[in-house]
């Protein structure tokens, strides 16, 4: 049997398009720092240290050996963990499964990115397989594009419909200190803004931002010691599934998160998760995926996304509030955007989350996307598990 | 003491910007595949005996099954749109150090008889005269000029119904 394990404090950089007054080493600091002074422990508390970024993002490579001045692992186990946009999700589980063995307390996971100092679309086409893929893949936007070109044609979803998600991710991210891009936008603006590639809008789409995240895990008995009210991950579950972009069936819905959620609920008891859940920190890298992942996440029935949050069910005030922190749609720095999920859904568990805080968080949803459609899903709550 | 301020314009970066070459195996099914374009223009796929799923192009291993493939399949040179984008940001294509000619339509394209959707460009940039569900058939490079890769398909074209 696993031990009980929680989150017990966060740290994130203040998100930008670009930080050239820091290296990556120093940014990774700033963040490390930022979750120590949150739980009040000294670097010198941390048994281990497990940290991630895209690979070749900043064409560094090795980031366990070179970040060790910033991550603080001079002299302690510290592994990378790189699974694409997952990667901070998986860095999340990784710290879960050190502590939850029993052979490790506290355990501190970082995931970071510097996006400015790559061409993002050039290194993620990068990504893709060289012989089949590579000559008419043209980078992380026209994939999800693809999706919801199918999608809209499935269901009948309109480019409107979509454009809600970032008007919502946009103005929570009001609140958020943290985020990129703080300022709101409407509807209209969405639909007028440039049309990268069909149907996806510069409004559609996640920003490039240079930031960084570190959320410190600790084990039962340690953890209650460290702050009165820890987050305790209650489930997580992983479904990695393709490789090649053609094996995917958009048909089907986002298989791979309708699998890990489904396993995740399971192990947390949760039967009607839009009722159960007191908050959800989605990885929505683009609109569409605000609609069309609620579905399979459960939330709502499939071809229902859009009514969904249309009728204001996944507003800071409905049923089930989606990104108070403003989502992805305002920060992304690709290897911490995962672990900034995990650690805004923790910093609600823990009332922590200061003017985006939802009022009286019991349990609280973070997920994970990224690779050829993977998911990672991770479930928080206030209770000892 | 010399200060640690600094103005944001007086920050440094250093720059990179050399071509590192790589060179990728295709492997026995690649290679077959494409050699099946250049002498008969038309596809290869393979089935996967446990599964029954016919993936184009072919591969040696179903990941679902964890199993080697060996039953090739010949397939026609049309299909259907599963889905698709027109791409219309301007990127250097990692590939070629170059732009990538834009607009263009990246296009998930199921051949008929397989089970897998395969990627390549369809030469219609008009949202208004692509959808999804359309007919697409392969239009192959010159046979002299073909060089055994995904080029040798120069494009889809949308079937007339
Ligand atoms: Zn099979």
């Amino acid at each position: 049997m696993p031990g009980s394990v929680a989150i017990v404090g966060v740290g994130q950089t203040d998100h930008r398009s670009h930080r050239p007054d820091v290296n990556g080493r120093e940014m990774i600091y700033e963040a490390v720092q930022r979750a120590l002074l949150d739980c009040e422990l000294s670097i010198n508390h941390i048994d281990a240290i497990i940290i991630g970024n895209m690979d070749h993002f900043e064409s560094i490579n090795y980031v366990d050996t070179w970040s060790v001045e910033g991550s603080g692992a001079i002299m302690k186990p510290i592994m990378k963990v790189s699974t694409g946009g997952t990667t901070g999700a998986s860095v999340a589980i990784a710290a879960y499964y050190h502590v939850a063995s029993g052979l490790f307390d506290r355990v501190l996971a970082i995931g970071w990115e510097k996006n400015s100092e790559s061409d993002t679309t050039g290194a993620i086409i990068t990504c893709s397989d060289p012989v089949w893929d590579r000559f008419s893949y043209s980078g992380a936007i026209p994939s999800l594009a693809t999706e919801a070109s199918a999608y809209m044609n499935q269901y009948g979803v309109t480019q409107e419909d979509a454009a809600r998600v970032t008007v919502r991710d946009r103005g929570n991210a009001v609140n958020n200190p943290h985020a990129h891009l703080r300022k709101p936008v409407s509807i209209h603006e969405v639909l007028a803004s440039p049309m990268l590639a069909y149907p996806i809008k510069l409004l559609d789409i996640c920003p490039r931002s240079d930031g960084a995240a570190a959320v410190i895990f600790a084990s039962d008995g340690i953890a209650q010691r460290i702050t009165p009210r820890p987050a305790w991950i209650k489930a997580c579950s992983v479904r990695h599934t393709y490789t090649w972009f053609g094996d995917v069936d958009y048909k089907q819905g986002l298989v791979s998160l309708q699998r890990a959620s489904a396993e995740a609920y399971l192990r947390a008891g949760i039967k009607s998760p839009a009722d159960e859940l007191d908050v959800a920190e989605l990885y929505l890298p683009y609109s569409y995926a605000g609609l069309k992942w609620i579905e399979d996440l459960g939330f709502c029935a499939r071809g229902e996304g859009a009514g969904f949050v249309e009728d204001g069910h996944t507003d800071i005030a409905g049923k089930i509030p989606v990104n108070p922190s403003g989502g992805v749609l305002s920060a992304n720095c690709i290897g911490a955007t995962a672990l900034l999920r995990v650690g805004e859904a923790a910093l609600q568990v823990m009332g922590k989350a200061g003017p985006r805080q939802i009022p009286d968080v019991k349990q609280a949803l973070a997920t994970g996307f990224g690779g050829c459609f993977w998911s990672d899903v991770l479930i928080l709550g206030s209770g000892r598990p | 003491m010399v200060s640690t301020e600094l103005g944001y314009d007086q920050l440094l970066s250093i720059a990179f910007s050399v071509p590192m070459p790589y060179e990728w195996s295709v492997g026995v099914y690649g290679s077959l595949f494409f050699h099946e374009i250049m002498n008969h223009n038309r596809f290869l796929g393979v089935r996967c005996p446990d599964c029954n799923k016919v993936y184009m192009p072919p591969r040696r291993l179903c990941g679902p099954c964890f199993k080697e493939l060996d039953e090739l399949v010949v397939l026609p040179n049309e299909g259907t749109i599963e889905a698709f984008s027109i791409v219309n940001y301007p990127f250097v294509d990692p590939n070629t150090g170059e732009q990538r000619p834009i607009p263009y339509t990246y296009g998930y394209i199921r051949i008929d008889g397989a089970d897998t959707i395969f990627s390549h460009i369809i030469n219609e940039t008009d949202t208004r005269l692509i959808q999804v569900g359309m007919k697409v058939k392969a239009v192959f490079r010159e046979k002299e000029l073909m060089q055994g890769n995904v080029q040798d398909i120069k494009h889809f074209e949308i079937v007339n119904p």
